[in-house]
Order: structure tokens, then C-alpha cells, then sequence
């Protein structure tokens, strides 16, 4: 018999008023729908599902209306036929009362299905199948935290299972949501285990429910005997003892072993599921039907028909209570969950999540308001009570001081917040909230210091950054002092620079965008990696974290590429016009505005000078005359420029416009690379001219020099040759190359700049040698000085050939 | 005579002896750099926002550990002050006014339309946490802000706006409560709340 | 009608409130009582009535100055409880002053000062206790002599204890008798045996007083147990490591050394071990804690009584032990769930 199988103990636990009769006098009730239905955004553990609807659309029942947001997230589902009514912040259910966001129903009464897709040969498909379907089918955990099922099943791949454990102790008093499931779904949740078992694979399975409900009990013995399941499946009655629903306690009620501190039940082999997900389980597999209702305990004294009864999420508290029968003269705490782990609502308006097992409405006879706490007195009820073998008091102790870290070593963070020790305290001492307090207390101070350390790291970059370019500035003035070529080479040197750095700064911009975005990308793969792997080890708290750190590296990615996207384009911009006139409207927006602040400014100086009566009042009266008549001739310059602006770029809009047109760009951009290619050809000319002379000098000399000339021909060569390829290709008037060829034709313009500007670098050093040589050498004078004028010929031909380039490039 | 003579000896040979031994030991367990700077460095919030005075917060770790006030820090607040008293084991003061009051945490927030692209703001920012590019507007990563205000100042048109990091329901904590009874009466300590409890 | 807002659970245990814990510990005290004042006249009444007025007096005041509500703190019992346990560990006929100091040295010094209630590392009836057996070592050390050993009279009637107690005049002498610790004690050279023959401290019906005394507390501190106000850790500990000194040396030298029976059943021996011993705020708190900290108090007490300058050493062995309660805390964690071992000490950084 199934019963027989060894039932171990946890520490402490209490045995407080069951209560449980009041919800089971009536049969399951089945509320009308409601006026409308809130479906709050993130109803599980994790992300917020991402809507898909939008305000106004009609959905028909079953149809999902919002999807998963990362991996750790769920989807949600219409619970009814209606229209989308709005997409808003609503009060949740949650302790604080805040709003989060939620989508709003409106039904139409017509509960017309979508079509359904069950899966009914679940058994042939793969597992991973199956997984994928519930996580469309929006399965979440529903005794409690909410944690989405997949990911919990998908932990389970990995690891080699020994027992899946079916919570159906429901310990807490009041709620008997599980008990009325249990009798009225026997089947669906049998089936259910079956197929969770398919997907588990382990060695046992196991079902642990608390001898307080002898009908569900018996009702699951037969449906296991009708089945001939009672080997594979063990129904195991454990005696009545809060908290024994605890997942951890449930476990070592079980199979006597403990979940490691900080970790998860598949790290010992061990995966449990609560009743409500298996037949959640069978109903979305079978049936098709995804997770739309929930059964909820409905009780308290002050409701005239406790009950439990069937409902669709999203319904609002008001309505269920309405519809059992509550007193609002009566009703003193409203507690969504049991009295020992729920939490209070002030909002009727909240609506039923996929967590919510039980709506509590108390009287104040029922849960009367708290003593005045009094000071711990050390009596160690509560140590006796703690599952968690934890010592409260001691805990109380440290949060109270706020020595969090001793809490810390006290092991805070492994109570799990059943409240048996503010059950027993003697001295009403709110001992879990002081817990919940430290608790989040710790948390923020580690994400501070996360915080901290990571804004330490940017600075301390930054720092090296700027510091690194003052150096690399510094090393330039100190490089440009020291040759002292001609006056007029410099100033065209000079005057090239600003224009040819144009280009190169953005093109340098676009470059490091590039190696950023490459950087991101690698640690954006680098961190998939480390969630997939958290995911198949079920950390739900690093998934959470890094599922935040892949969308933030996914945004970064983002940024990056919409930044490269801006810059990219900047140095092949040709309508230079628009951005001049805009850079002047803004630079008059700016003096307007520092003009203004003047006048605050010395307004405000005449007042103090008012106050004290001092002499430079009038000065600064006139100070004030002409500082306003400046602003407001900078307004009207302003207007005047602005309309002119807006003619301009109506203008111009027309014109890019027609620009824009794929042949109008293609043609642009043939006409630039013909452009290109005829200097090119003139280069190269320029160089075989140069080169014959020298060879009709007959001077080996000068052969160093005619090599150079020379590679540089053949460049020149190959690069015409490359253009015109180039603009064979165009000529065809194929659509898309036309943007890259723009982007690339200014590099080799460019280069060749640079190129030449190395030649004429080389050529002076050449003939500063040479002068050197020939003060050290005054015996071989007249070889130099031969050498000499040659090297200054050359170096004369490189530059006029620089300038040259740095003008075509200057057209461009 | 000689007794004391002896004795005087044989103390200034021990103090020699000593001497010699405690600046061997100098020497030889000498610790490389100044650890303690490190550790006031790793308390202080590191937001860079120079509100004690000094160009960042390292500076001022320095300065703590040369023996300047331990309330210079409005961002750190009083759990930051507290924190330095437990490490340099000095009573924890209440934070200087003159340095600027504690606020909630705060992101900076620049209007964007009205943003001229001028990149003064981006070269304040110690963190690197502005976007943005000569004439094209720019935008703050919230994720990377300290709430540090220094991109306030140099904004020629104003346009970069403090606002508070909210409670979302995700962020939210229960709060502390009050204790037995707890009254204003001061007379013996332990009726004193810690000084961290200012800060909540 | 608003809803409340607050934390859970909701529900509470009812009726077991921090008054009730007090008035139950002070319930329990009764059998003791009503032996004792059986055995030793009504001195030990009077002398509690006295210590509750001081206690609740000083508690009253010290409560003004610190801006606390009154009525709040003095409806806990805790100072009535404080005042119960020194009435009885004084000797019945000490002067009305000597109460009154000890118990308002209790309250102030020992409580209120530490922050009061939950707040005081030492257990503040002995603190009182100690002071004045510190201060006034001779009417602290003359106990009466059961009624039917001294003179045919029957107890110590009420109006002579009253006006022994209130005008401080010396005890008639002839009531007075060494308790039979003390009378061990000054057994001089004497062998055991010899003692138990000769002195009049040490005769059968003295021992079988303080038997009785000390089976009435046994059975107030069984009922402690019964209500699951106690655990059994400290006061098993503490009479467990009594009487293996006791029996260890009874063993060794069995012709000076009393039985471990004398040991457990003399004294405050009962007393100590269920009233004194496991207040809980000065005490250790995990089980395993208690453990050590009443053996400590077992060996403590054997250590004093033997070689000691005092008779009997129960406030003395508890205050040294609410020295060590915090380091015997900070080395006695139980193992938490999920954890291979228990955590020890009060190291701080390595809880990951």
C-alpha cells in the first residue's frame, strides 16, 4: 500500500487552527464573468510577458495576448472573448499596493473559443516539443512563487532524476484550493502527473498530501488503483504540520534530504510541482486549453458563502467577493494567500493572478489586529518552531541593530518566511518582517556595491582614457615643433588638415563603433552562453540577473549600431548646405540663450545691487540695456535665419528628393568615381613624366628615389584600374552597391594623401641627410650637391602631387 | 653609582636592541601601498560627483585616511559615514550640510528636444554614461548614471533634468518596524536607534 | 472600512503572551513557596510581598525617566517575577532593607540600565542576590532553623517574623541554624560521616527540610516543563553536571566528600536549576548552548561550594555563566537547514 512508504520529520513546525471546514461546505462555484478582467504583465517569477495586443483589439478566449520577454518569463492568454478595453498601470497583487502594468479585457460575453492546438500525441513528440508547448501555453507554478514550468522541467534534462514530488500537502489554514482540485479533477491530475512524469524521467514519483483531507485522499487512491498506477506513482499521507507544503520541508518529509543551502531541488535530484501546474499540465496538453482560470479558495467570517470556485485570471477580488456573499461592515483584512504566508490587499480592485490560491476576508474577531510588540525575551519558542533550524531571536537581534552582516552569517537568507515564529512569539514581535526587511536590506546593498564598483571601473577608464590622449596630444605639439619646413608648404599642410581630417575622424569614429560593436556581440554570445547554462541548472536568480545583463549588452549592441548607422553616413553627407544653416540656427539658439542667461544674470545683480543700494546700479542698468537689445537682435536673427532655414530645406527637400532616387545616387556616384579615376590617371602621369626625366638624368642616385616612384606608379596603376572596375559596376545601375562605393570613395582618395604625404616626408629627410652629409663631407661636394638639387626636385614634384590631391579631395 | 650606571646601561643597550628589531621589522613586513585607502575607497559610493571637494571619490578615500571628516560624502549619506566610523572606529557624525544634502537615489534625465548637442555634459560625466555626439543630441544610459548632478552644471540651456529612481513592485521592501514601544527618550543607549535608521 | 496593512502571518497563537510566560513562572514558584514558608515561617512571604513593592517602584521609575509608557512595561510581570525569585533566595528573616536594596539594585542596575526587559545580560535577581550577600554577608548567611528543631514552638510566628524583618533586630539566636551546606562547609577537620553525626546543621531533619524544599521546586519546574515554558536542555545539564562532580569526587574521597544526593538535594540546588538558570534572557539560547551553559553552572556550583568562600554558589556560578552565554551562543548555532555543518563564531564574510 502506498501509505506505507516512510515518512520522515523536519524540525519545529506548528499546528495552528486549521479552518479548512468552512470552504468545503459548498461544491465548487463558478462566478459569472465580470465587468472586466485585469491581467497584470508579470504573473510568475521573471520577466514581464511582452503584450501583443493593442488597445482595441478584439481577442477571442484562449488567444494569447502577450508573449515571453527573455527566457525566464511567460506567455498570457485571453481568459475570455472581448475587446482589449486599455494597456495601463493597475493596482496588483502585491504586499505594497503599487501598480504595475496590466492588460484590461473587456468581455463580450460570447466566450468564443480560438482554436485550439492540443497536442494529444505528446508522447511521440520530443521533450523539447512538449517544453516549447507549455511555455506557449503560459505554465507557470501555481503554489505559489509562479515559477515559469518549462524552465523548471528544462533544469531537469540535464540532471538524472530521483523523484518528482507532487505537492498536495496545502498546509496553510484556510485554503483548501488543492483538496477541492484533488476531488474534482482526480483524473485530469493523474494524467497530468503522467506526463510531467514523460518529461521528467525520474526514478520516483512521489505525491505528498497532509491527512487532513481524507476525500482527496481516497479519491486519489482509486483513481491511482483504477489506473494501476499505485506502483509508479506513491501516494504519501504526511501528518498534519505547517508549514509541510514548504517545498523544502515537503522534500525532507519525503526523502529526508535537505536542499543544499542557496541552491534548487534538481541539484539533489529532485523536481517538485504542485497539483494545480499538473492538471494546468493535462489541460493545456490534452484539452489545448492554455492557463486561463485557476481554482481559489474564497473564505473568512466575513463572507457569508465560503467557497471554492473557479475563476478566470485577471477577475477582480470585488467581484468574488461580492459573489460570496461578503460584509463589508465586517471585513477588516483582506488577505490574498493563507494567514501565514499571504499578504495583505488594500485594493479591491486587484485581480486573480495565476498564483492565487486563496482570497481570505477576515473579521476583526477572526484576525484580530496585532498586540503591541514587546521585547524579545529570548524564550526560544520560536527556535523550537523554525523548520529552517534557524535561531529567530538571534535573527531579530542583528536586523533590529542592523548588523546585517552577522544576520548574515546567522544564516538569514535561508529562512523562508513561514511565520511559525511570529506565530509563537510571546511578545507579538512582527519577527518575518523584520526578516523581509534585512533581507531586502542585504540585497540592495550588494547591488550597490555591484553598482559602485562598476561605476569605479568606468571612471578609473575614463581616467586612463583622457590621460592617455593628453600624452598623445602632448607627443604631437612636440613632434610638430621640431621640423621646420617652409613657411608656405606648411600652410597648405595646414590648411588640408581640418578638411582631410574630416573624413578621418569620422571614418577613425565608425571604426571603433565597429571594434565596440564586435566586442558587445562576443559578450553578448559569452553571456547566452552563461544563461542557457543557468537555465539548464534552474538558478532562477543569476537566470533573472543575466537575462538583465543580455538585454542590457543587447541594447548597448543596439546603440552601437544605430550610432555606427549615424556616423557612417557622415562623411559621404554631400548636402553640407542643410547642416551649415542648422549649425547656424543652433549657434544662434545658443548665443540667444547664453544672452538671456546674461540678462538673468545682471537683472538679478540689479537686484542685489538694489538691495544695497550701491553705486554701480546704473552701469549695470546700461549693462542690462545693451545685453537685452543684444538678445533680442539675436531673437530676430534667429526667426529670420529659422524661416530662412525652412525655405532653404523645403528647398532642399525637394532637391534630395529627387536625389534620392536609386540612379539619381548611382549617377552621383559614377560621376565621382570618373572624377576619381581622371586623377588617378593624372597621377600616374605626373609620376612617369617625373620618372623620365629623372632616367634621362641618368643618375643612379636617384634610383631609390625612381624605385619609390616607381611602386607608387604601379599603385596608381592598379587603383585606376580598380575605379574603373568599379565603375563598370555601376554603370548597370545596380540598386544597392551605389551606398558602398559612396562610403568607400573617399578612402582611397585618402590614402593616396597619405601616401604622398609620406613621399615628401621622405624626400625632406632624404635631403636633410644629404645637407648633413655634405657639411661632413665638404671633399665630396660636388657629388652632393647634384644629389642634393635632385632630392629637391623630387621632393618640389611629391608636394605640388600632395596639393594637387588635397584639392581634388577639398572638390569632393 | 655603578649599579645605576649599569642599569642605565643595560637599558639603553635593550632599547638599541629593540629598536634595531622593530625597524628590521619595518623593513622586512613593510605592506606595499596604503590599504586602508582601499578600503575607505571601497566604502565611499563611488558616483565621482566631487561634492566632498575632492576630484572623485579615491581623492577623498585619501583625504579620510589623512584625516579629514568623514561626512564630506551627501551621496553616500549616513550609512556610508557609519560604515567609515565601524572601519576607522571613530564616532559616527551626522553628514555636513555644507557638502550637500542626502537625496534619493537619482538618474540624470536630459530633455532631448531641447538638447543642443554642445558635449559639454559628456566630457563632465565621470562615468561615461552620456551618449552623444558634436550637434547630435545625446541621452543619458540610466543603467551607468551615479546621480552624481555634474552634467547639470555645464548644460548651457538646461536641459538635464534629476529625477528619482521610484519604488516599482519589484524594488519594493517592507519597511523596518517600529520596535516595542518606541518613544523619543534618549536616556540610555539602547534607546538610542542606530544611526544607520536615518537613512530609511 | 479601511483594510490593514501588514506583514503575515496573520494569525497568532493565542493566549501564550509574555505575561502569561511570567505569571506561569511565578505560578510555579508556589509549591516552593508554600514549603518553605511551611518550613522557615513567613519571613519568605513577607520578604517577597517587600521585593515586589521595591521592584515594581524602581521599575516604575526608572521607566518615567526613560519616557516609556508605565502601565505597558510593568503588565509584562517580568519585574514581579524578579522580585518573586530574590524573595525566595533571600533567607526568611533579613531586614526589610536589605530586600528593598537588592531588589531595586535588581531592577535598576541589573535591567533597566542594560535597556530592560530582553536587554540585560545578567540575570537580574542574582545580580540583586550577589550584591547584597557581598555587602551584608551575615544576616544573608543565617537561615531559621526548621520549627520542630528549634524550640517546641512551631514555626516562627508571623508577627515575630514581621518584626524581625521590619525593625532589624537581630533574630533570636536560637531560631537562627546554618543552613547544611554552610554547616558542610565549617565541618572543619571533621570526616563526612562524623559531620552528619555531630553537627546540629547537618542532622536528619534539617537535610529532609531542605529535601523537601527542594522536591517542591523540582515539581514547579516539571510543570514549567509540562507547559513547554522551559526546555529541559539547562536545568538537565546543570543538575546532570552537578552530580557527576559530585559523585566524581564523592567517589575519589568519599570520607570528606558529600554524596551527590547531599549535593542535588540542599541548597538551591532545584531552584536554581529550573527558576534561575533558565531565564531566558540571560541564558544561551539554542538548545545545544543550554547544554553547555548549564553544565557550566553544575561544575561552577561543585567548584564554589567545595572550595568557594560560600556555602552555596547558585548566584554566583549563574552570573559567571551569563558571561559566556553570548560566546557559548556565538559557538553553539544548530545547523540550519541545507547546510552541512553549523555555522560557529561570529566570523564575518565567509556566510557565502
Amino acid at each position: 500500500m502506498s501509505s506505507a512508504a516512510t515518512i520522515f520529520d523536519f524540525h519545529g513546525g506548528i499546528h495552528p487552527e486549521q479552518n479548512k471546514t468552512q470552504s468545503l461546505q459548498l461544491p465548487l462555484g463558478k462566478p459569472k464573468l465580470p465587468q472586466e478582467l485585469i491581467l497584470p504583465l508579470g504573473q510568475h517569477i521573471g520577466q514581464a510577458s511582452r503584450p501583443l495586443v493593442h488597445v482595441g483589439d478584439y481577442v477571442l478566449k484562449g488567444q494569447t495576448i502577450a508573449i515571453n520577454n527573455g527566457f525566464l518569463s511567460s506567455f498570457l492568454h485571453a481568459p475570455t472573448s472581448g475587446h482589449i478595453k486599455a494597456i495601463e498601470e493597475k493596482a496588483i497583487a502585491h504586499p505594497s499596493g503599487l501598480q504595475d502594468a496590466c492588460i484590461v479585457l473587456e468581455p463580450d460575453n460570447q466566450e468564443t473559443w480560438c482554436e485550439l492546438h492540443p497536442l494529444p500525441l505528446w508522447q511521440e513528440s520530443t521533450k523539447t516539443d512538449v517544453l516549447t508547448y507549455l511555455a506557449e501555453m503560459g505554465i507557470v507554478g501555481m503554489g505559489g512563487a509562479g515559477f515559469p514550468t518549462q524552465v523548471k522541467l528544462q533544469g531537469a534534462q540535464k540532471n538524472n532524476l530521483e523523484y518528482l514530488i507532487i505537492n498536495a500537502a496545502e498546509c496553510e489554514p484556510y485554503i483548501t484550493a488543492d483538496d477541492m482540485l484533488i476531488r474534482e479533477k482526480t483524473a485530469q491530475l493523474v494524467q497530468g502527473i503522467q506526463i510531467l512524469q514523460f518529461l521528467a524521467e525520474a526514478n520516483e514519483v512521489l505525491i505528498g498530501i497532509e491527512d487532513n483531507k481524507p476525500k482527496a485522499i481516497e479519491r486519489l487512491q482509486n483513481e491511482l488503483r483504477i489506473r494501476h498506477l499505485e506502483k509508479q506513482i506513491k501516494l504519501v499521507v504526511v501528518p498534519t504540520k505547517y508549514p509541510s507544503g514548504g517545498e523544502k520541508q515537503l522534500i525532507q518529509l519525503l526523502t529526508d534530504q535537505e536542499v543544499p543551502s542557496g541552491k534548487h531541488p534538481i541539484d539533489i535530484g529532485i523536481i517538485c510541482q504542485n497539483v494545480g501546474t499538473c492538471v494546468a499540465i493535462y489541460d493545456a496538453i490534452v484539452l489545448g486549453k492554455p492557463l486561463i482560470s485557476r481554482i481559489t479558495t474564497l473564505t473568512g467570517d466575513a463572507l457569508s458563502q465560503p467557497q471554492n470556485v473557479e475563476v478566470l485570471l485577471g477577475t477582480p477580488i470585488e467581484h468574488l467577493l461580492n459573489y460570496a456573499g461578503c460584509d463589508a461592515s465586517q471585513l477588516q483584512r483582506l488577505i490574498m494567500g493563507g494567514p501565514m504566508m499571504g499578504f495583505t490587499l488594500e485594493n479591491h480592485a486587484v485581480p486573480v493572478v495565476k498564483t492565487t490560491n486563496c482570497i481570505l476576508a477576515g473579521t476583526a474577531k477572526e484576525l484580530p489586529q496585532p498586540a503591541p510588540e514587546q521585547a524579545c525575551i529570548r524564550c526560544g519558542m520560536c527556535e523550537q518552531v523554525c523548520p529552517a533550524s534557524l535561531l529567530p531571536q538571534q535573527l531579530l537581534w542583528f536586523t533590529k541593530s542592523q548588523e546585517f552582516e552577522k544576520a548574515e552569517h546567522y544564516n538569514l537568507f535561508d529562512c523562508i518566511e513561514c511565520g511559525a515564529c511570529s506565530y509563537v512569539c510571546p511578545s507579538n514581535i512582527p519577527l518575518v518582517q523584520y526578516y523581509r526587511h534585512g533581507k531586502s536590506e542585504i540585497r540592495e546593498a550588494r547591488e550597490a556595491n555591484i553598482k559602485s564598483d562598476h561605476a569605479k571601473i568606468r571612471f578609473e577608464a575614463r581616467k586612463a582614457r583622457q590621460e592617455a590622449e593628453a600624452a598623445e596630444k602632448e607627443a604631437k605639439r612636440l613632434a610638430r615643433t621640431k621640423p621646420a619646413p617652409k613657411k608656405d608648404h606648411d600652410k597648405k599642410v595646414a590648411a588640408g588638415t581640418p578638411e582631410a581630417a574630416k573624413p578621418s575622424t569620422a571614418n577613425d569614429a565608425s571604426k571603433k563603433l565597429k571594434i565596440d560593436i564586435a566586442i558587445a556581440k562576443a559578450k553578448l554570445k559569452k553571456l547566452e552562453k552563461a544563461l542557457t547554462t543557468a537555465q539548464e541548472e534552474e538558478r532562477s536568480e543569476s537566470i533573472s540577473q543575466l537575462q538583465i545583463e543580455v538585454d542590457e549588452q543587447k541594447n548597448t549592441l543596439s546603440q552601437l549600431e544605430t550610432e555606427l548607422s549615424t556616423v557612417a553616413p557622415a562623411p559621404v553627407k554631400t548636402a553640407k548646405v542643410t547642416n551649415s544653416e542648422e549649425a547656424a540656427i543652433k549657434q544662434l539658439k545658443i548665443d540667444t540663450a547664453i544672452a538671456k542667461a546674461a540678462v538673468k544674470k545682471i537683472e538679478k545683480a540689479i537686484k542685489r545691487a538694489e538691495d544695497i543700494n550701491a553705486p554701480e546700479l546704473g552701469e549695470l542698468n546700461q549693462q542690462l540695456e545693451t545685453a537685452t537689445s543684444r538678445a533680442a537682435e539675436l531673437d530676430k536673427s534667429l526667426t529670420a535665419a529659422k524661416d530662412a532655414f525652412e525655405k532653404s530645406s523645403t528647398e532642399k527637400n525637394s532637391i534630395t528628393v529627387e536625389r534620392k532616387g536609386p540612379s539619381d545616387t548611382d549617377q552621383v556616384a559614377s560621376k565621382k568615381l570618373k572624377i576619381d579615376i581622371a586623377i588617378a590617371n593624372a597621377a600616374v602621369k605626373k609620376a612617369k613624366k617625373n620618372i623620365d626625366a629623372m632616367k634621362s638624368d641618368g643618375l643612379d642616385e636617384s634610383a631609390i628615389e625612381a624605385s619609390g616612384l616607381t611602386k607608387k606608379l604601379n599603385e596608381n596603376e592598379a587603383k585606376v584600374t580598380a575605379l574603373q572596375a568599379q565603375l563598370a559596376q555601376l554603370t548597370p545601375s545596380s540598386t544597392n552597391t551605389s551606398s558602398d562605393t559612396k562610403a568607400e570613395a573617399p578612402n582611397p582618395l585618402a590614402d593616396q594623401i597619405k601616401k604622398q604625404k609620406i613621399a615628401v616626408a621622405l624626400a625632406k629627410a632624404q635631403l636633410s641627410k644629404l645637407n648633413k652629409k655634405l657639411e661632413k663631407e665638404p671633399e665630396n661636394a660636388a657629388e652632393i650637391q647634384i644629389a642634393i638639387s635632385e632630392k629637391q626636385a623630387a621632393q618640389m614634384v611629391a608636394e605640388t602631387e600632395l596639393s594637387q590631391l588635397l584639392n581634388t579631395q577639398e572638390k569632393n | 653609582m655603578t649599579t645605576i650606571l649599569i642599569a642605565v646601561g643595560i637599558l639603553l643597550l635593550l632599547s638599541l636592541i629593540f629598536g634595531a628589531i622593530l625597524g628590521f621589522a619595518n623593513v622586512r613586513f613593510h605592506v606595499e601601498g596604503d590599504p586602508i585607502v582601499e578600503q575607505i575607497d571601497a566604502i565611499l559610493p563611488q558616483t565621482q560627483c566631487g561634492q566632498c571637494g575632492h576630484p572623485g571619490c579615491r581623492p577623498y578615500a585619501e583625504a579620510i585616511a589623512n584625516g579629514e571628516a568623514i561626512n564630506h560624502c551627501p551621496p553616500g549619506g549616513q550609512a556610508t559615514i557609519q560604515a567609515l566610523a565601524d572601519l576607522l572606529d571613530v564616532e559616527a557624525i551626522p553628514l555636513d550640510g555644507d557638502h550637500g544634502e542626502e537625496t534619493a537615489k537619482r538618474v540624470a534625465v536630459i530633455r532631448e528636444d531641447e538638447c543642443i548637442g554642445c558635449t559639454k555634459c559628456i566630457q563632465a560625466c565621470p562615468v561615461d554614461a552620456i551618449l552623444g555626439a558634436a550637434k547630435q543630441m545625446h541621452t543619458v544610459i540610466a543603467d551607468e548614471c551615479t546621480g552624481c548632478d555634474l552634467c547639470i552644471e555645464p548644460c548651457p540651456v538646461d536641459c538635464i533634468d534629476m529625477v528619482e529612481i521610484g519604488v516599482t513592485a519589484k524594488t519594493w521592501s517592507w519597511d523596518k518596524p517600529v520596535g516595542p514601544m518606541s518613544r523619543p527618550g534618549n536616556l540610555i543607549a539602547t534607546d538610542r536607534q542606530p544611526s544607520t535608521e536615518a537613512s530609511h | 472600512m479601511a483594510l490593514l496593512r501588514i506583514t503575515s502571518p496573520h494569525t497568532q497563537r493565542a493566549g501564550r503572551k509574555t505575561s502569561w510566560v511570567m505569571l506561569m513562572v511565578i505560578a510555579a514558584t508556589v509549591p516552593g513557596l508554600v514549603v518553605q514558608t511551611a518550613l522557615f515561617g513567613w519571613g519568605t512571604l513577607v520578604n517577597i510581598m517587600i521585593a515586589i513593592v521595591a521592584a515594581l517602584a524602581s521599575e516604575a521609575l526608572i521607566l518615567k525617566l526613560r519616557q516609556r509608557s508605565i502601565a505597558f512595561f510593568l503588565k509584562d510581570y517580568s519585574a514581579v517575577l524578579t522580585a518573586v525569585l530574590l524573595g525566595l533566595a533571600l533567607p526568611p528573616s533579613v531586614p526589610w532593607w536589605l530586600t528593598v536594596t537588592a531588589a531595586s539594585f535588581a531592577i535598576i542596575f541589573a535591567k533597566q540600565v542594560y535597556g530592560g526587559l530582553g536587554n540585560n545580560p545578567f540575570n537580574p535577581a542574582m545580580v540583586g542576590y550577589a550584591i547584597v550577600l557581598v555587602s551584608f554577608p551575615v544576616p544573608m548567611t543565617q537561615w531559621l532553623g526548621s520549627a520542630d528543631l528549634v524550640i517546641a514552638q512551631a514555626t516562627l510566628p508571623l508577627t515575630d517574623s514581621l518584626a524581625a524583618i521590619l525593625s532589624s533586630a537581630p533574630v533570636i539566636d536560637s531560631y537562627t541554624m546554618a543552613t547544611p551546606l554552610d554547616a558542610f562547609k565549617h565541618k572543619e577537620s571533621l570526616m563526612s560521616s562524623e559531620a552528619f553525626a555531630s553537627i546540629e546543621g547537618l542532622s536528619t531533619a534539617n537535610l529532609s527540610n531542605w529535601f523537601y524544599v527542594n522536591m517542591a521546586y523540582l515539581l514547579g519546574g516539571l510543570a514549567l516543563l509540562y507547559l513547554r515554558i522551559i526546555t529541559w536542555h539547562t536545568p538537565v545539564a546543570f543538575l546532570g553536571a552537578l552530580a557527576v562532580m559530585a559523585s566524581l569526587f564523592y567517589m575519589v574521597d568519599s570520607s570528606n566528600a558529600a554524596t551527590p544526593y547531599f549535593h542535588l538535594t540542599t541548597g538551591a540546588a532545584m531552584f536554581g536549576a529550573f527558576f534561575i538558570a533558565t531565564d531566558p534572557v540571560s541564558s544561551c539560547t539554542s538548545n545545544k548552548g543550554k547544554l553547555f551553559y548549564g553544565c557550566g553552572i553544575g561544575v561552577l556550583i561543585y567548584i564554589i561550594r567545595t572550595w568557594g568562600g560560600y556555602p552555596d554558589a547558585i548566584a554566583f556560578a549563574v552570573l559567571l555563566m551569563n558571561f559566556a552565554a553570548p560566546f557559548i551562543d556565538y559557538y553553539s548555532q544548530p545547523r540550519a537547514y541545507g547546510h552541512t555543518k553549523a555555522k560557529k563564531g561570529l566570523k564575518i564574510g565567509d556566510s557565502k
